[in-house]
C-alpha cells in the first residue's frame, strides 16, 4: 500500500513529460470496444514515432469534434453522415478502411425463432411480431442509424413500435449490459459483442446478412477550415492505415478464435 | 454478488502488483483534482467570507443562486466548458480542449459553488461571533475576512474536503471535456465508465475501490496533518 | 494629556426598525474620571455606549470629539458584555488589536506577554481562549481592549455574570487604568460597583438621560423622584 501511494507520487511529480508527436482522432465505441486499437496504436507509435490519441465516442459526437476541428481525423461507420459532412467541407476525403459486421444478439431461449430468419429484415420482423423486448442504442450513433435503416427495410417505423422497443440513449457497451439485463433481442457489432464481458444469458443468435456489413472509413478533418489540424500527420497516418503492415494486423485480428475485420481499402 | 468479491481480489490484485496503468491513472486523477481543488479553494474560501462580511444589494440573490448551482449538473459544466474551449469557440486558440487543464477547469466550476457555499454557512456563524469585536477594533474588510478565514480554517478544511469529495468522484464532465484519452486524459472515473461500458465489471468495481481508498486515505492524511498543526498552536 | 476631550454630544439618536433606542441625547464629557451609566432594563445603557463609541449607527444628530473622528476611533477600546474570543490562544487574542496595527509578531508577542502579567493571565498564555473561565475571558477582554493604550475605555456591564473575586480583580485591573489616564465610561447593574468606581453618574430612562451628577450628589440626593424610586430598588419606567 505504501509503495503504490510512493509510485503515485512519483508519477504525479513526472506527468508534465512532453510527447514528441501527438494528434487526435475520434472514434467509435464498437471500434475500440473491439480492442483492435491496442494492437493498432502501439504499432502506429512504433513505425512513425507518433502518438494517436483517440476519442471514443458515438458517430454523431465524433462528425460534431470533427466538424469544430477539435480533432484532426475521424474514423466512423455510417456512409450517409460522412457523405454530408464531406459536402459541407469539413473533411478532405473519405477512405474505407475496412469492415466488420452486425451480430442479433438475443436470449438464449430465442422466442422469436431469430436464429432461422432467412435475411436481417425477417429477424426484425419476427421480433416484431412476438412483441420480444428489443434494446436500441437510440443516441445517433452510427450502430443506431444501421438499426434504423435495418426497420425501415423491414417495413416497420420504430416511432410506432410498442413499448418493447426500448431506446436507451447509451454507449454500445451500456446498451448490451441493458439487454443482458432484461434478456433482450439487440443489434451489436461483431467486435463488441465478443469483448463484452457480461454476456449472461444473451447469444449470438443471427449474422451473415450482406446489409449487416459494417464499413469504416477514415476522413482527414479538413485544414482549410481549421488552420490548427495536423493534416500532415493525419496524412502520415493515412499512409500508414492503407500499408501492408496494416493490412496484415487488421486482417490476423481474432477475439475467441473468430476473425473481426476484413481490410478493403485501394 | 461474484462480481463484487472479484471486484476485490481484482483490487487487490493490481494495488499489489502495483499495475503500471493503475498507477497512471491514479496519479492523474489525484493531480486532476487536488489542483482544482487548490484553485477552487482560492476562489471559494474568500468569497465565503466575504458574503459572511459584506453587505450589499444582491447578496442575498448571490447566495441563492450560489446554493443553486451546489446541484448544478456536472455533465451541463462540461458541456458548456466543451463549447467554449472547442477549436470553434470563443477559447479554442488556447488549444485546451482534451488535456487534464480542461479538466481541471470543468472541476473547479463544479466544486467552486459548494465549497463556497458551505464556507459561507460556517463563516457566517463566526461572524456573527466576532462581529461586535471586529467593528468595534475599527478593522477593514480585508482584515475581517482574513480574521474568519484564519479562525475558521477548521471548518474550512470540512468545506474543502466536501469538494474534494465531489471533484475525486466525477465523470459526467470530465468525460466530455479530457475525452478520456489513454495515457492522457483517462482518471479512475473514466476508466470505470470505459471498464462498465465493456461488461468488464470486476474491473470496473476493483477501480472504484481503488477510488473509494483514495478518497479515505486524502481525508485521513488532511485530518492527520492539521491534528499534529493542533498540537503545536494550541 | 488626553487630547480627545470635550466630547461633544448633539441630538444623538439612534433607531433600529425604526424604534428609537437611544437618543436624543445632549452630552459634554470632560476629560478625567470615571463615568458610570445606570438606568433600569431597556434604558438604553449599552445602545448610548454603542452609539458613543460609534458602532451603532447614529440616525440624528452628531457625535464630536476635540481631536477628530479619524483619530478618535483609534484611541477608544469597547469591551462587551460577553466577551468576543477569538478562537486563538489567550496570546494571540492579546496580540490580534496590535498585529492590526501593523506592530511585528515579535513585538507584539512581547508586549502580549506583558498585558497577561498585568491582567493575571500570565500562566494562561498558550491556552485557547474559548476554553477560559468567564473571569478569566473578561480580564483577557479588558486587556485586549487596553493593549493599544487607549485614551478612552468603554465597559459594558462588564461584571455582570462575574463572581466577587473576578469581579474584585478587575476593578483593581480598572482602577490600575485610570490610575494610568484612561477615561473610563461604563455601565452597571451594580450600584456598589458604581459607588466604588464613579466620579460621576448618568441615568438613564427611555432612552434619554434622566439626571446627571457628580457621585456622591447622585447617590446622597437624587433630584427627580425616579432616580430615588431606582435607588430604593422600586420598578421604575
Amino acid at each position: 500500500m505504501k509503495t503504490f501511494f510512493v509510485a503515485v507520487a512519483a508519477v504525479a511529480a513526472m506527468s508534465a513529460v512532453a510527447w514528441a508527436e501527438d494528434m487526435k482522432m475520434a472514434v467509435t465505441t464498437s471500434f475500440h470496444n473491439s480492442g483492435l486499437s491496442d494492437i493498432l496504436l502501439p504499432a502506429i507509435q512504433e513505425d512513425l514515432g507518433l502518438e494517436v490519441q483517440l476519442l471514443v465516442v458515438g458517430t454523431g459526437q465524433a462528425l460534431r469534434l470533427g466538424e469544430a476541428g477539435d480533432v484532426d481525423a475521424i474514423l466512423v461507420h455510417s456512409k450517409k453522415a460522412e457523405e454530408r459532412f464531406l459536402a459541407a467541407g469539413h473533411g478532405t476525403h473519405r477512405l474505407e478502411i475496412m469492415y466488420n459486421d452486425f451480430v442479433f444478439i438475443g436470449p438464449k431461449a430465442d422466442t422469436a425463432s431469430v436464429a432461422d430468419s432467412a435475411n436481417a429484415a425477417q429477424a426484425l420482423q419476427q421480433i416484431a411480431s412476438t412483441e420480444s423486448v428489443f434494446v436500441s442504442r437510440g443516441d445517433d450513433s452510427g450502430t443506431h442509424k444501421k438499426e434504423l435503416s435495418l426497420w425501415a427495410s423491414a417495413g416497420l417505423d420504430p416511432q410506432s413500435l410498442g413499448d418493447w422497443y426500448r431506446a436507451v440513449g447509451a454507449g454500445m457497451g451500456a446498451a448490451l449490459n441493458t439487454a443482458s439485463g432484461m434478456d433482450a433481442y439487440i443489434i451489436s457489432d461483431r467486435a463488441s459483442w465478443l469483448n463484452f464481458g457480461n454476456k449472461g444469458e444473451l447469444a449470438l443468435l443471427y449474422s451473415g446478412d450482406p446489409v449487416l456489413f459494417n464499413q469504416y472509413a477514415y476522413i482527414p478533418v479538413n485544414p482549410d477550415k481549421h488552420r490548427h489540424v495536423k493534416n500532415d500527420l493525419a496524412m502520415k497516418l493515412e499512409n500508414w492505415l492503407v500499408s501492408d503492415r496494416a493490412k496484415d494486423l487488421i486482417n490476423t485480428y481474432k477475439i475467441n478464435g473468430e476473425t473481426l475485420f476484413v481490410f478493403n481499402a485501394k | 454478488m461474484s462480481d463484487l468479491w472479484d471486484g476485490l481480489s481484482q483490487a487487490w490484485i493490481l494495488l499489489w502488483t502495483l499495475d503500471a496503468d493503475l498507477v497512471e491513472i491514479t496519479a492523474r486523477s489525484l493531480q486532476v483534482t487536488l489542483t482544482a481543488l487548490a484553485i477552487a479553494s482560492a476562489i471559494a474560501l474568500p468569497l465565503g467570507a466575504f458574503l459572511a462580511v459584506r453587505r450589499f444589494r444582491m447578496r442575498r440573490l448571490t447566495i441563492a443562486v450560489l446554493n443553486a448551482l451546489m446541484g448544478l449538473p456536472p455533465v451541463v459544466v462540461g458541456l458548456v466548458v466543451y463549447v467554449l474551449l472547442s477549436r470553434a469557440g470563443p477559447f479554442g486558440v488556447l488549444g485546451l480542449l482534451f488535456t487534464p487543464t480542461a479538466m481541471i477547469i470543468a472541476q473547479v466550476i463544479i466544486i467552486v459553488p459548494l465549497i463556497a457555499s458551505i464556507a459561507h454557512q460556517a463563516l457566517r456563524e463566526l461572524w456573527s461571533d466576532y462581529h461586535d469585536l471586529l467593528i468595534s477594533l475599527n478593522t477593514s474588510h480585508v482584515q475581517r475576512m482574513s480574521a474568519l478565514l484564519w479562525d475558521g480554517r477548521r471548518a474550512l478544511l470540512t468545506a474543502s474536503l466536501a469538494g474534494f469529495g465531489r471533484a475525486i468522484g466525477e465523470v459526467g464532465a470530465i468525460m466530455i471535456v479530457g475525452g478520456n484519452i489513454d495515457h492522457h486524459t483517462r482518471v479512475l472515473t473514466t476508466a470505470i465508465a470505459l471498464e462498465t461500458g465493456k461488461g468488464d465489471f470486476a474491473l470496473a468495481l476493483a477501480l472504484g475501490f481503488i477510488l473509494i481508498g483514495l478518497a479515505i486515505a486524502v481525508n485521513l492524511a488532511i485530518h492527520w496533518l492539521t491534528r499534529t498543526e493542533q498540537e503545536g498552536r494550541w | 494629556m488626553s487630547d480627545m476631550f470635550p466630547l461633544i454630544v448633539e441630538g444623538a439618536l439612534t433607531r433600529r426598525r425604526g424604534k428609537v433606542l437611544v437618543g436624543p441625547v445632549d452630552l459634554r464629557l470632560e476629560a478625567g474620571g470615571v463615568t458610570i451609566v445606570i438606568g433600569p432594563n431597556g434604558a438604553g445603557k449599552t445602545s448610548l455606549l454603542r452609539m458613543l463609541h460609534g458602532i451603532a449607527r447614529l440616525n440624528a444628530g452628531r457625535i464630536e470629539w476635540a481631536c477628530g473622528q479619524e483619530r478618535a476611533r483609534e484611541k477608544q477600546a469597547f469591551v462587551f458584555q460577553t466577551p468576543v474570543m477569538l478562537r486563538r490562544s489567550v496570546r494571540d487574542n492579546l496580540a490580534y488589536p496590535l498585529r492590526l496595527g501593523g506592530v511585528t509578531r515579535r513585538e507584539a508577542r512581547a508586549q502580549a506577554d506583558a498585558m497577561a502579567e498585568k491582567v493575571g493571565l500570565g500562566d494562561a498564555l498558550g491556552r485557547p481562549a474559548t476554553v477560559l473561565s468567564g473571569g478569566e475571558r473578561q480580564k483577557l477582554a479588558l486587556g485586549r481592549a487596553l493593549i493599544r493604550s487607549p485614551q478612552v475605555l468603554f465597559l459594558d456591564e462588564p461584571c455582570a455574570s462575574l463572581d466577587g473575586r473576578a469581579m474584585r480583580e478587575v476593578e483593581e485591573i480598572l482602577k490600575t487604568a485610570v490610575q494610568d489616564g484612561v477615561r473610563l465610561i461604563m455601565s452597571t447593574h451594580n450600584m456598589g460597583q458604581a459607588r466604588r468606581l464613579a466620579s460621576e453618574v448618568l441615568f438613564l430612562l427611555g432612552g434619554k438621560i434622566h439626571e446627571r451628577g457628580s457621585t456622591v450628589e447622585f447617590f446622597d440626593a437624587p433630584k427627580t423622584a425616579q432616580a430615588r424610586a431606582f435607588l430604593n430598588g422600586d420598578i421604575v419606567e
